[in-house]
């Protein structure tokens, strides 16, 4: 494809997802809610991520301190590592990195199955059923995905933290209390809060990526496994256009 | 027959169940359907006979409204289909039962959450006893009181097609489309699936539309049949008339 085909085609889509994800404000805010189903993804995108997220945060905490000690080191400023590693965690990596997992775990699942549901016509029998698909499969899976993300995130930042405890402990010997305490003087409600709210942002790309992508997969076993796999790349870089746009705003705002 | 003699009745009264009125679709350059007209009477089983991707599944799914006309009127139970609101939609299919050709049993759910799904949504009131009752009662029509918690992926063909069809009835529809009910069915299975239509027939006093091309089935279900062509309704009658037809279409498809 040539360049501008290629643009034409990208815009046309973000314009058709941006249509897909309006009817989550024209019909998901109608009642009746699905409650049940709300809460069983609930469970199903927020619980079962939580060994995954908790792992990679907490060795990414480890790595990281490892990583950055010997610079810190040579500068002769080792005891601000504790701080250098607790903001890096809470303002970027850890809502990146857990995106990225969660694009990766929950994107590709939800496209997989709305499209393996989309091709063997189970969102039509639905729809014959007199039931909305885009209501019960679409609108619960983004509601609980935007709302399960920030909280993943939030706990992935303290696993890892945690991880980065054990990484200054290695060579050097600091007290749990005096490593928490130095971080948590140092962090500000501007290092925090931009952060946070962009974790919904990530959750609600990564969420209705996918369900776009399931939703409006081509006919047979090919479609499926495409719409999994486009679902992830999508919404991953969506999540480092969203943290692009995030810094600007905060910057903007004079946030940080 | 029994079901034959209601039909007749269904005609005297002149009830006419859905009316499709010069119906009109095409998917680009491909024009699938041009001008079909039809009409279902009250309790006539009408078979649409038709030649693979002639149209047949088109034609039913813009009946239920999951495909859009170009032109044309749908009239089911004097609704016009493509002009009703979501929700008004929503309640009609509530009286129309559909058996999809691939069954399109919900994989992630067990047999009795298939059962359920349609009945939680609609019939708010319900108790868990009356909606237990009803479970049962649907699965001891077709025979399959046993797989209540069995998962779609364990159930043979013909099983899934028998639950399949137990989920499209249990809204107890007025009317009920038949996507190819025994095509990729072993010949025996495919008896029992049609002698299971006859017998839910009769016992709810449904209307149907059945597509198919398995003559067998044709033979037994059909009161009257109608042959789509060239994406119009080439001609109708009873399977004994067109088996004796001279017109070489028609001849086609009794060979
Ligand atoms: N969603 C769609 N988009 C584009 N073309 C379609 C779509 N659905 C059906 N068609 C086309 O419409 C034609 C009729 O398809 P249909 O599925 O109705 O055939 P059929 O009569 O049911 O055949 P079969 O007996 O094999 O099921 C085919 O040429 C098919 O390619
Ligand atoms: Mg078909």
């Amino acid at each position: 494809m040539n360049p501008i085909a290629r643009s034409k085609d990208f815009l046309s889509q973000t314009g058709q997802i941006s249509r897909f994800a309006g009817h989550l404000f024209s019909l998901g805010a109608k009642p009746p809610y699905e409650i049940k189903e709300f809460l069983a993804q609930c469970f199903f995108i927020g619980y079962r991520s939580l060994p995954l997220v908790g792992l990679t945060g907490f060795i990414m905490g480890l790595v990281l301190t490892m990583q950055l000690r010997p610079s810190l080191v040579y500068y002769g400023v080792q005891s601000r590592l504790p701080v250098m590693v607790g903001v890096a965690i809470v303002r970027e990596i850890g809502p990146v990195i857990t995106a990225l997992i969660f694009a990766g775990k929950i994107g590709s699942s939800i496209g997989a199955e709305l499209g393996s549901m989309k091709v063997t016509e189970q969102i039509d029998a639905m729809e014959v059923s007199g039931t909305n698909p885009y209501k019960y499969l679409v609108a619960t899976r983004v509601v609980a995905g935007t709302l399960m993300l920030p909280v993943l995130t939030m706990l992935a930042d303290v696993i890892s933290l945690f991880g980065a405890y054990i990484g200054v402990n290695i060579s050097a010997v600091t007290s749990f209390k005096l490593f928490f305490l130095q971080i948590l003087h140092t962090i500000e409600f501007g290092d925090v809060l931009p952060a946070f709210i962009k974790t919904f942002f990530f959750g609600f790309a990564v969420s209705m990526v996918g369900c776009y992508k399931g939703y409006n997969s081509s006919r047979g076993t090919r479609g499926v496994g495409n719409s999994a796999n486009t679902a992830v790349v999508l919404s991953s870089v969506l999540i480092f256009v969203i943290d692009l746009l995030a810094v600007q705003v905060t910057s903007i705002l004079g946030l940080n | 027959m029994e079901h034959q003699q209601a039909a007749k009745i269904g005609e005297e009264r002149g009830e006419a169940m859905i009316v499709i009125d010069s119906l009109c679709k095409s998917f680009g350059d491909n024009h699938v359907l041009k001008n079909f007209s039809l009409t279902l009477h009250s309790q006539e089983n009408l078979v649409v006979l038709g030649r693979s991707g002639s149209g047949k599944s088109v034609l039913i799914k813009c009946i239920i409204g999951l495909l859009q006309p170009d032109s044309g009127e749908i009239i089911v139970f004097g609704n016009n289909v493509v002009q009703l609101s979501h929700h008004e939609l929503d309640m009609l299919r509530t009286q129309v039962g559909f058996l999809f050709q691939s069954n399109a049993l919900y994989d992630s759910m067990t047999v009795r959450e298939n059962l359920e799904f349609p009945m939680r949504r609609h019939w708010f009131e319900i108790s868990q006893r009356e909606v237990d009752d009803m479970v049962m009662e649907a699965l001891d029509n077709v025979n399959l009181g046993h797989t209540a918690e069995m998962m779609p992926a364990e159930l043979s063909g013909g099983m899934a097609k028998r639950i399949a069809l137990a989920r499209t009835m249990i809204l107890r529809p007025k009317i009920i489309l038949y996507d190819e009910p025994t095509t990729g069915l072993d010949p025996i299975t495919a008896r029992e699936i049609e002698s299971l239509m006859l017998k839910l027939h009769d016992k709810y006093k449904t209307s149907s539309i059945i597509i198919s091309h398995d003559m067998n089935c044709v033979k037994t279900t059909a009161d009257r049949v109608a042959l789509l062509l060239d994406g119009r309704c080439y001609t109708d009658g009873s399977f004994e008339e067109l088996e004796k037809s001279d017109d070489e279409h028609v001849k086609q498809f009794f060979e």
